[in-house]
């Protein structure tokens, strides 16, 4: 359906292939791009390619970096002997804003999901296991999402570190801040309970 | 058919879409398979998100959409929660929920089904006897039409000669001379399991403790399953 001359339609098709950008969101961008001061264009066109050249997976912890490894692990302030596991390198942004986490991270880049066939090897657990034999680490906390791949995720992990005598923690799953107590659902109550402690007043 | 309906169904797989959004397969009592979209469940501050997991039983209020309903509410029946404490156990969840999802047409009903599918669930979570997916698969191919035939060669109909192969064509076991024409061999012991499963004797065989004849049964079933579904069963790698 090429309508438009030769560059133009390239842009659309090229926008089109970008998530959640449709055939006509792609013709509306491409329009805006080209009625744009060409500066404009031009430095979105660099800072794309900038950012392909320069990002890759970190060497240790398969976070994006900039580099060989990331801030997380040039950072030599940060405690490594605390070692979290991610799914993706977007939830360490989630857990870097608590500010309550000041050890070192590992991204799976994944989680197991049986029915997409994803299994423990498409994962960076190999990776995982090296790091655990050479950098001293104490404790292992599991920060995959609480939903069925996540929780499945975690589980192997559990079983397969065990038994190498490192401490493995789950993050607790409970109610959110300003949330009603009528609306939770019983699987995250009931885990509320079990995770309940002693109040300090 | 427009409006809103109520039902009760098996949730099967996620998909997710878009931002916060999830489409999700369930196998209802009603309306058979339905696709719908959850709306904001990928958020944590959903009402209903938790609920929405694969495996969790419940009870929803659907808007009827032209070709994905829209998921308004859903209460929990039966949360199944053991079967995502447990690395093992979810592996044997997770096989028969992707089995039904192949077999299951969309807005098909099929009461028997969702009663198997809802009962094999619950007693996977309470007694969690590895014998329950191997079980549920064989029922299910009977359900299909599908009954293996067990107390004569399934190819010279010979019932005395002792069975010692199991051919996904044929249908059943084989004596031996014609095993040796094909077919995948059966020990006594799995065989043993298998005529129990099927005859009734399926609480005995649920009593039993883990042995190799129900890993052989178990591989057996997924190997006759996916010859009659034509296509593979991809979490059943992780049995």
């Amino acid at each position: 359906m090429a309508l438009y001359e030769g560059p133009v339609q390239n842009l659309i098709d090229e926008l089109g292939r970008l998530p959640g950008v449709g055939p006509k969101s792609a013709q509306r961008i491409a329009f805006y791009l080209l009625k744009a001061a060409p500066e404009d264009a031009k430095r979105l066109a660099q800072s794309i390619v900038d950012a392909k050249d320069r990002v890759s997976w970190c060497r240790r912890c398969f976070n994006i970096a900039e580099g060989e490894l990331c801030a997380f692990c040039k950072d030599e302030r940060r405690d490594a002997t605390l070692l979290c596991i991610v799914e993706e390198p977007r939830d360490i942004v989630a857990i870097e804003r608590t500010a309550e986490f000041r050890g070192r991270y590992h991204v799976l880049q994944g989680a197991i999901s049986p029915i997409e066939g994803v299994g423990p090897d498409q994962l960076r657990v190999k990776e995982l296991l090296h790091r655990i034999s050479g950098e001293g680490v104490e404790e292992i906390i599991l920060a995959t999402n609480p939903n069925i791949e996540g929780e499945a995720t975690a589980m192997y992990l559990a079983r397969l570190l065990k038994p190498a005598g490192i401490r493995v923690t789950r993050i607790a799953s409970g109610l959110p801040v300003g949330g009603d107590l009528e609306y939770a659902d019983e699987v995250t109550l009931g885990r509320a309970f079990e995770g309940r402690r002693e109040v300090d007043a | 058919m427009s409006g809103l309906y109520r039902d009760s169904g098996v949730v099967l797989r996620t998909i997710k879409l878009g931002e916060a959004d999830r489409i999700i397969t369930v196998f209802t009592q009603g309306n058979g398979k339905v696709r719908a979209v959850a709306k904001g469940v990928r958020k944590t501050t959903s009402k209903f998100g938790a609920r929405l997991e694969p495996t969790t039983h419940v009870a929803l209020q659907c808007y009827r959409g032209r070709e994905l309903d829209v998921v308004t509410q859903a209460e929990t029946i039966e949360a199944n929660r053991a079967l995502r404490e447990g690395y093992g156990l979810l592996t044997h969840a997770i096989p028969m929920l992707e089995a039904v999802d192949q077999v299951a047409q969309e807005r098909e009903p099929n009461p028997a089904l969702y009663r198997m599918l809802t009962g094999a669930l619950r007693t996977l979570a309470t007694t969690r006897s590895p014998v329950v997916t191997p079980a549920f698969f064989w029922k299910l191919l009977s359900l299909e039409g599908f009954h293996p035939l067990l107390d004569a060669c399934a190819r010279c109909s010979e019932n005395d000669a002792p069975l010692v192969a199991f051919d996904a064509d044929d249908g059943g076991m084989l004596c031996a001379p014609c095993a040796r024409g094909g077919g995948r061999p059966v020990s006594p012991a799995a065989f043993d399991v298998l005529q129990r499963m099927l005859g009734g004797g399926l609480n005995s065989v649920l009593a039993d403790p883990a042995g190799p004849a129900v890993g052989e049964v178990e591989r057996l079933a997924v190997t006759v399953l996916e010859h009659h579904i034509e296509r593979r069963l991809r979490s059943a790698t992780l049995l």
